[in-house]
């Protein structure tokens, strides 16, 4: 048996490819973004000027709109969490069931997941259109005129306009997992459930939720990451409007970017943010390794 | 050779194996197709790419150079694409810079920009004389400048633009308006907003989304009020944003927003949106540029309109917010630049502004091109005198300043802040900039 020693540069030449990879694409570009988020930088220009931590403190102790937008964005997260996953949740527990056409189903629960961000914000644009909506359409033709209005121009409304579509749009996702997950859960201890005289609230509680757990620990990062992170679809419908009221971190580092051509300052809202989601992401794996 | 030594040599050459063609890729010629390269011209205009593509050929036949067109929508992510490529060095010949001055110096200060100056000068400045002032102005430094850029010309305008107000004629006869003689006043424009709302029509369009297009509006009637010198003046921070003309300014939309003119839903909608509604004859009046003439007529061909400056607030000339449209430059590090000037030359050349302004419905940048125009871009053409830029002013107002400015009217809009709440924000945010630029100011002295 050879010795780890003996193996000499061995087993590092079949790292290399991988590390090569991982410190061009991901190492690299990280020093290149911390090192920038130092300097005041307009993108452009040849030089550029060292400005310490300068760009931290402004963003951490003074940037009110970027805090701002990072409460608008975990509270589409909470939306997302809750709804959209119980959303997902029912519909994977009803497909389950041997029902007929199941698999169309399947296949419409995931169309809104693989259509672009953009046509579908340009989609609930004109169904939420305050002029020739179909929402305010239908509304009215309830009886519920009163209640029409602009639904991404209402500051009272256009958060959670926003989250409804990301919500519509990301619910197959977790429809795919949780069904995949109820899958893998053997039938028998069901039929020893019912044996039992389990009744079906009981066998959901005590044995889907709990054999579940893993796939919801899994859905939940997924979704609080990708809802954190959700940008093209404000592009589309409010372009982080009316005001600020749905602007959320990413859209904040785009216009810093390009909006204001303050670069430096943008790799740091990049870092605070991407720090504050790390965090979240290792206190999620810590409580998947706790359930399991 | 032992087996350990033999292992080694065969994965050491299975990976030079495999990333020799990793390594060649960058190193191929892009465009494999035989005869001259062509130079590449990269801009965001895809409505005119048919057009453009007509000129690329034409250009060809008779110089034997060919010219590739590329080009990228939306314009943000235009932006994105050219600020990558100057990162990378990786620029075309010919390229469109959106941005405001700073931005444009910040390109030519890193060396992506040819200056133009020699080449407008030859000829006895033939090549400047051809062209409207104020549209070379927008792309031009004055000495001295607060961007240390050497003075002279840097970009080519290919056509010219204002902003104004359309109005759909045959809606204002259905509001018991004459068509011919729109509302001249601010408080004839607000009283539209009633019977037009009373008739299930629009009032006001505008893609107010664009914080731009805000920006636009809010600058002409500062300017119009305040004066130029005043605005320059707030920009260098001697005068305050809670300075009573200012909140004058900021109160105008709050009379427009209580007039019920706006359309619903104005500060979340895109400029293409509001030009579809007033295309389709469902607004009365629409802010757009000279472009919207191509746009409308290409939307609905039937349609018939007007164009107006806004309405004035006080006895001295309304302005405009224009110069020029869409301008090209020239990469510095092409080593195809003086190849570039004689395509740009010629593409601003007299029979192809014309040929552009018939297939483009844009006012060109060419004097004698302009002479002759269809009537709504001739209502355009009219009032270029009346332009007004903020890029020719001698200061820039901080970008942050500009956002601030901007989403605090859309507050406004809302009704969720009054005009005194968004002037002490904007004042707060400028003052927050002031200090940021004197530490910067500072530490660079130091350094």
């Amino acid at each position: 048996m050879l010795s780890s020693r003996g193996q000499g540069f061995k087993p590092y030449l079949f790292l290399a490819p991988a590390l090569v990879l991982f410190a061009t694409f991901s190492v690299i570009p990280f020093y290149m973004l911390t090192k920038t988020s130092l300097f005041e930088w307009d993108g452009i220009s040849t030089t550029k000027q060292f400005v310490g931590l300068a760009n931290y403190v402004n963003v951490i102790f003074h940037d009110r709109v970027f805090w701002r937008s990072f409460g608008q964005a975990l509270y589409i997260t909470g939306l997302a969490l809750t709804f959209q996953n119980a959303l997902a949740l029912l519909l994977a527990i009803a497909v389950n069931r041997k029902l007929p056409g199941a698999s169309i189903y399947r296949t419409l629960f995931f169309l809104p997941p693989i259509l672009s961000e953009i046509v579908v914000g340009l989609i609930w644009f004109w169904i939420y259109d305050g002029n020739f909506g179909i929402f305010n359409a239908i509304l009215k033709e309830m009886g519920l005129g009163a209640w029409t209005r602009s639904w991404l121009a209402d500051p009272k409304t256009a958060l959670t306009a926003v989250a409804i579509i990301h919500m519509w749009k990301g619910f197959g996702w977790g429809f795919v997992m949780f069904l995949a997950g109820l899958q893998t859960i053997p039938e028998e201890l069901y039929e020893a459930a019912r044996v039992d005289g389990a009744n079906a609230w009981f066998r959901f509680r005590h044995i889907t939720i709990p054999l579940l757990i893993p796939v919801f620990v899994v859905v939940s990062i997924l979704t609080i990451l990708g809802t954190m992170q959700i940008f093209a679809l404000i592009i589309a419908t409010t372009n982080g409007g009316p005001g600020y009221h749905t602007e959320v971190p990413i859209t904040r580092i785009f216009f810093s970017m390009l909006g204001t051509s303050r670069f430096g300052y943008a790799c740091t809202q990049g870092i605070v943010f991407g720090l504050i989601l790390l965090t979240v992401s290792l206190l999620q794996m810590r409580f998947q390794r706790r359930s399991t | 050779m032992t087996s350990r030594h033999r292992i080694r040599v065969t994965v050491c050459s299975i990976l030079a194996l495999a990333s020799l063609p990793l390594l060649t890729i960058g190193c191929g010629k892009s465009g494999q197709a035989k005869g001259p390269t062509p130079l590449r011209v990269w801009h965001w205009m895809t409505d005119r790419e048919d057009a453009f593509n007509e000129l690329a050929k034409r250009y060809q036949q008779q110089t034997g150079t060919p010219v590739r067109f590329e080009l990228y929508a939306p314009s943000d992510v235009y932006a994105q694409k050219v600020h990558a490529a100057a990162q990378t060095n990786g620029l075309p010949d010919v390229y469109g810079i959106l941005g405001e001055m700073r931005d444009l110096a910040s390109f030519i200060k890193a060396g992506h920009v040819l200056p133009l100056e020699e080449a407008m000068n030859q000829d006895s400045g033939a090549w400047r004389n051809a062209l409207f002032t104020k549209a070379l102005a927008v792309n031009a430094f004055s000495k001295p400048n607060i961007y240390d850029v050497a003075p002279g010309v840097y970009g080519v305008p290919i056509d010219v633009m204002n902003i104004q107000v359309y109005y759909n004629t045959k809606l204002l006869a259905k509001l018991g308006l004459d068509p011919n003689a729109p509302p001249a006043t601010w408080k004839a424009f607000l009283a539209v907003g009633k019977p037009a709302k009373e008739q299930g029509l629009l009032g006001f369009v505008s893609g107010w989304a664009e914080a731009w297009l805000i920006d636009c509006f809010a600058t002409d009637y500062a300017i119009h009020t305040m004066g130029e010198k005043k605005v320059a003046a707030t920009y260098r921070g001697d005068v305050s944003y809670t300075d009573p003309d200012w909140i004058n300014v900021l109160t105008l939309f709050a009379q427009l927003r209580d007039s019920g003119l706006l359309a619903e839903g104005i500060v979340t909608m895109g400029n293409k949106r509001a030009e579809q509604l007033f295309a389709n004859g469902q607004a009365v009046f629409a802010f757009n540029g000279t472009w919207g003439v191509n746009v409308y007529h290409s939307m609905n061909p039937d349609l018939e309109y007007g164009v107006m400056l806004l309405p004035k607030l006080v006895n001295r000339p309304m302005v405009t917010w224009g110069g020029a449209g869409s301008s090209f430059f020239v990469n510095a590090k092409s080593p195809r630049a003086s190849e570039a000037i004689a395509f740009l030359k010629w593409l601003t050349a007299e029979p192809q502004q014309q040929y552009l302004t018939d297939a483009t419905q844009n006012i060109p940048s060419n004097r004698a091109a302009a002479a002759a125009l269809p009537p709504a871009l001739a209502a355009f053409a009219d009032d270029m005198d009346a332009t007004v830029h903020p890029r020719l002013f001698s200061v820039q107002e901080d970008s942050s300043v500009i956002e601030a400015f901007d989403k605090g009217i859309q507050s406004i809009l809302i009704g969720e802040l009054t005009p005194e709440q968004v002037a002490k924000q904007v004042e707060d945010v400028k003052k927050l900039q002031h200090q940021r630029r004197a530490q910067l100011d500072h530490a660079h002295a130091l350094q």
